[in-house]
């Protein structure tokens, strides 16, 4: 942003907290390295290929879009905005995924996601998830190929050469896949099974909050990804808005649901420890450019994320919707930003300026 | 006492550690002093010294011109040497009309006319008094507070708030004079008091000067219609509005003035002062000003005369250390930039600061993220992001419908922006080019009305031409027809020629 009155005069303040745009973002990163870590070991070599791949698309699709408008490129790569957006993608892909699902995935978020609309802070919708919808809706088969859990040094895990193979040679992985949890009572449903006896078979709570389910990176320890989101909390990086009202409207419509059908609806702790939730509650609904300014607005986001992501998950064709509710959400935005400015000292919520006699009447 | 804590705000670091253990010490007398005759807002005084004229301490030498001015006093004896253009205390560091006096070093004063008895005097008194002692709002808006006194002729008052907040960092001068002064203050209170007709008063201090505090609690425990409150330190806390909404939960309507709700706020100094002048007779030529910052040597709080140049400060405080990044009048939040060192000490100057680069944290700055913490700073409840998101693009009409004309120019917003943007100069450049644009839309329609005036009234002139030629006309018609109907038949020729020439 540049000021219009150029030369701009030296004006108050003359102060300035301290911190920065580049801060935020590698506070961001750092507090999603312990799921992404645990997530490589769960799943082994093919995942650290992936996610490396994801994030040097994510960067080179930022240097080209830089040089291409004429802005320095040194300092933007540096302020870590790309190489988040990268790692939240690599978050959300199956952990198996092929090497170019990952080129195509980091170049489609960083240049339409992104730079299309202008860089850093002018996109509508969050580009992670819009890579990853792309390639859900352009690539169905691979998106949905969950392989089992396979730590590394683990006598399931791929060695080396065949993780070489899975990664960029296309080798079948068929026997180690299966549903992710989500996925498997979906289809039991369908097929007459109820919850209560389908859910067992692929979930635990106790797997899912730690981790050892089939799912993407950013899916399988919900426990990290709460830490690492109370941790921004607690940085002061995001605010509890968008992930209380996010959790709660997956929460509640859940409890209640399940106290009235248990044999159709699954519980909220299943909801809140299985898929993107967590992730998307704490690190993708919380995208601060593509979510709403005020702390009312917010809510109103967070709270339709959440509803959305239940619906989608309860009745839609999609076992998991936290990507599908975060782009709806996301152009809800500029509606939501409209019909929730705050009140100004001295106006009603009309705008119209406060009364003087019923101020005065309150006051006696 | 219930407060009601006003929304957003920002918490700077207070840096008031560097000046406020240090006691109110004198400034040296100047050589020369650069008096500006205008050190308040509203019209400038007018000068009714000349040059070579010796004036003595507390002497008039500007008077106040038109209802919204103050009046401006010698601050010591001396030679007009001088009376000219000075650069002045003001960002543009254009040179204001400004009265050079040489000090002959006897710091004489002239006659003054103390008052044992201040409270006997009636309310209107105590603003003339005031009035004529040229006190300004000392806290840095530098309002004519005889002018405030006399609100109550407008509106009814029934509390006055006496701001003791001192929400700026670096600042201690209020600080200082609350815990050396408390009584004086008191006193200065209780006939701010009488001259409004109000009926309590509130002295609101931050719990980040626990001194203070207590010094004006034990000042004022035996005045019933004095009470100290203690309030949270958060900028800008020492905003008129802000603290009114902190002590007695109302907001001020937009448009409105705090009198409006039979408020009405005073800084302390400005106590301090009106007592000064009611029981002393005392004219407004000191005032205590902090010299701090980084890069000053020793930071103080000065007892300074007006129109000391701030270089004369800055040496008296040991000088500045290395290359300072800034000097400024006032606090860091809200100050100006000194465009030099002989600028002088003015009515309103609270602080002298020089800041080190790092201090001023200053960045170039990066796109807006719409982190939103700008909203969250906004202690109006505007939303920053969106107001320069338009400006940036030139719809100044559309920051305007998203509240600019409400913004505060506080600079929370801009402090807090992680982006560096700098959000606050974009709304007073915005609100700048709206007033202009308004003064500029005005002028046309006034030139318009105008001319539509000019062009109506010639065509009424033509008109009325017109029409006492048509009665001419008719009149000589009639003559004509008369002579015609008396003279005989074959004459109508000339008749007709006549009636062609009068055309």
């Amino acid at each position: 942003m540049k000021s219009p009155a150029a030369p701009a005069p030296v004006t108050a303040p003359h102060a300035h907290a301290p911190g920065g745009v580049g801060e935020i973002m590698w506070t961001v990163i750092l507090a999603l390295v312990p799921a992404l870590l645990f997530g490589i070991y769960m799943f082994g070599w093919p995942t650290l290929w992936l996610v490396l791949i994801t994030l040097a698309a994510t960067l080179v699709g930022e240097a080209f879009a830089l040089r291409l408008v004429g802005r320095p490129v040194g300092p933007t790569l540096g302020d870590g905005s790309a190489l988040l957006t990268g790692i939240l993608l690599a978050m959300t892909l199956p952990p198996w995924a092929p090497w170019w699902v990952g080129v195509v995935g980091g170049l489609f978020a960083i240049l339409v996601g992104k730079h299309i609309f202008g860089g850093l802070g002018n996109n509508l919708f969050n580009p992670a998830m819009l890579g990853r919808v792309m390639l859900l809706i352009a690539f169905p088969l691979q998106l949905t190929t969950w392989p089992d859990i396979a730590p590394l040094h683990s006598a399931a895990a791929p060695s080396l050469a065949e993780s070489l193979a899975i990664t960029f040679g296309g080798a079948a992985i068929d026997g180690v896949t299966g549903a992710s949890p989500l996925g498997h009572i979906k289809t039991a449903l369908t097929q007459g099974i109820g919850v209560s006896s389908s859910a067992p078979e692929v979930y635990s709570f106790i797997d899912g909050l730690f981790g050892s389910l089939r799912g993407s990176l950013g899916e399988t320890s919900a426990l990290l990804v709460l830490l690492g989101g109370l941790w921004l909390l607690y940085k002061k990086v995001i605010t509890w808005e968008i992930p209380v009202s996010m959790l709660l409207a997956v929460a509640l419509p859940a409890t209640l649901l399940h106290l009235v059908d248990a044999e159709r609806y699954a519980g909220p702790l299943f909801h809140l420890t299985t898929g993107a939730l967590m992730l998307g509650a704490f690190f993708i609904a919380t995208d601060m450019v593509t979510s709403p300014s005020s702390r009312l607005g917010q809510i109103v986001f967070g709270a339709g994320c959440g509803l959305l992501v239940f619906i989608i998950r309860t009745w839609g064709g999609f076992p998991e919707g936290v990507a599908f509710a975060v782009l709806l959400m996301n152009a809800a935005t500029p509606v939501i930003d409209h019909y929730t400015r705050p009140r100004i000292y001295g106006r009603d919520r009309q705008g119209k300026p406060l009364n003087y006699d019923s101020e005065k009447e309150g006051r006696s | 006492m219930k407060l009601t804590l006003f929304r957003g705000g920002v918490h700077p670091p207070g840096f008031k550690e560097q000046s406020a253990s240090q006691g109110i010490e004198n400034a040296p007398l100047p050589a020369r002093l650069y008096v500006p005759l205008q050190q308040h807002l509203g019209a400038p005084a007018q000068a009714i010294v000349r040059r070579g004229q010796q004036v003595l301490k507390g002497e008039l030498i500007g008077r106040a011109s038109g209802p919204i001015s103050a009046a401006v006093h010698a601050p010591t004896s001396g030679t007009v040497v001088a009376i000219g253009k000075h650069t002045a205390p003001h960002p543009s560091g254009l040179p204001i009309e400004t009265v050079v006096i040489e000090a002959d070093g006897n710091d004489t004063w002239c006659e003054l006319h103390p008052c044992d008895t201040p409270f006997d005097l009636d309310p209107d008194a105590i603003a003339a008094k005031v009035g004529e002692a040229g006190i300004v709002g000392l806290g840095g808006a530098t309002f004519p507070s005889a002018v405030k006194l006399k609100l109550k002729n407008r509106n009814p008052i029934h509390t006055l708030i006496i701001n003791g907040g001192e929400c700026e960092p670096y600042l201690t001068c209020d600080d200082r004079l609350m815990r050396e002064e408390s009584v004086a203050i008191v006193e200065g209170v209780r006939l701010m008091l009488r001259a409004l007709e109000a009926q309590r008063a509130l002295v609101v201090i931050e719990d980040n000067k626990p001194e203070a505090f207590a010094a004006m609690h034990a000042a004022a425990e035996a005045v019933s219609e004095v009470e100290v409150v203690q309030v949270p330190s958060l900028y800008p806390m020492g905003s008129e509005k802000q603290m009114i909404e902190t002590v007695l939960g109302q907001e001020v309507p937009a448009g409105g003035m705090s009198s409006d709700l039979g408020v009405v706020v005073h800084n302390v100094g400005t106590a301090f002062a009106v007592h000064r002048a009611v029981r002393f007779g005392e004219p407004l030529i000191e005032r205590i000003t902090t010299v701090a910052g980084s890069a000053i040597v020793k930071p103080r709080n000065l007892r300074v005369r007006l129109g000391t140049p701030v270089e004369a400060l800055f040496a008296y405080c040991g000088g500045i250390k290395g290359e300072p990044a800034r000097l400024l009048m006032g606090g860091p939040m809200m100050g100006q930039v000194l465009p030099n060192m002989q600028v002088p000490v003015v009515k309103g100057s609270s602080g002298i600061l020089a800041l080190t680069a790092q201090e001023v944290n200053e960045q170039s700055t990066a796109n807006c993220i719409r982190c939103s913490r700008c909203v969250r700073a906004c202690p109006v409840g505007l939303v920053p992001l969106e107001m320069a998101g338009r400006i940036r693009v030139g719809d100044f009409k559309g920051a305007e419908a998203w509240g600019l004309r409400d913004c505060l120019s506080c600079a929370s917003c801009s402090y807090v922006c992680p982006a560096h943007i700098p959000l606050v100069q974009f709304f007073n450049h915005a609100k700048g080019e709206l007033t202009a644009r308004a003064q500029a839309d005005h002028k046309a329609k006034e030139t318009r009305r105008l001319a539509e005036a000019r062009s109506e009234r010639m065509e009424r002139i033509k008109a009325e031409k017109a029409a006492a030629a048509a009665a001419r006309k008719a009149a000589r018609a009639k003559k004509a027809a008369e002579e015609e109907s008396a003279a005989p038949a074959g004459d109508s020729e000339t008749s007709t020629e006549q009636k062609e020439t009068s055309a």
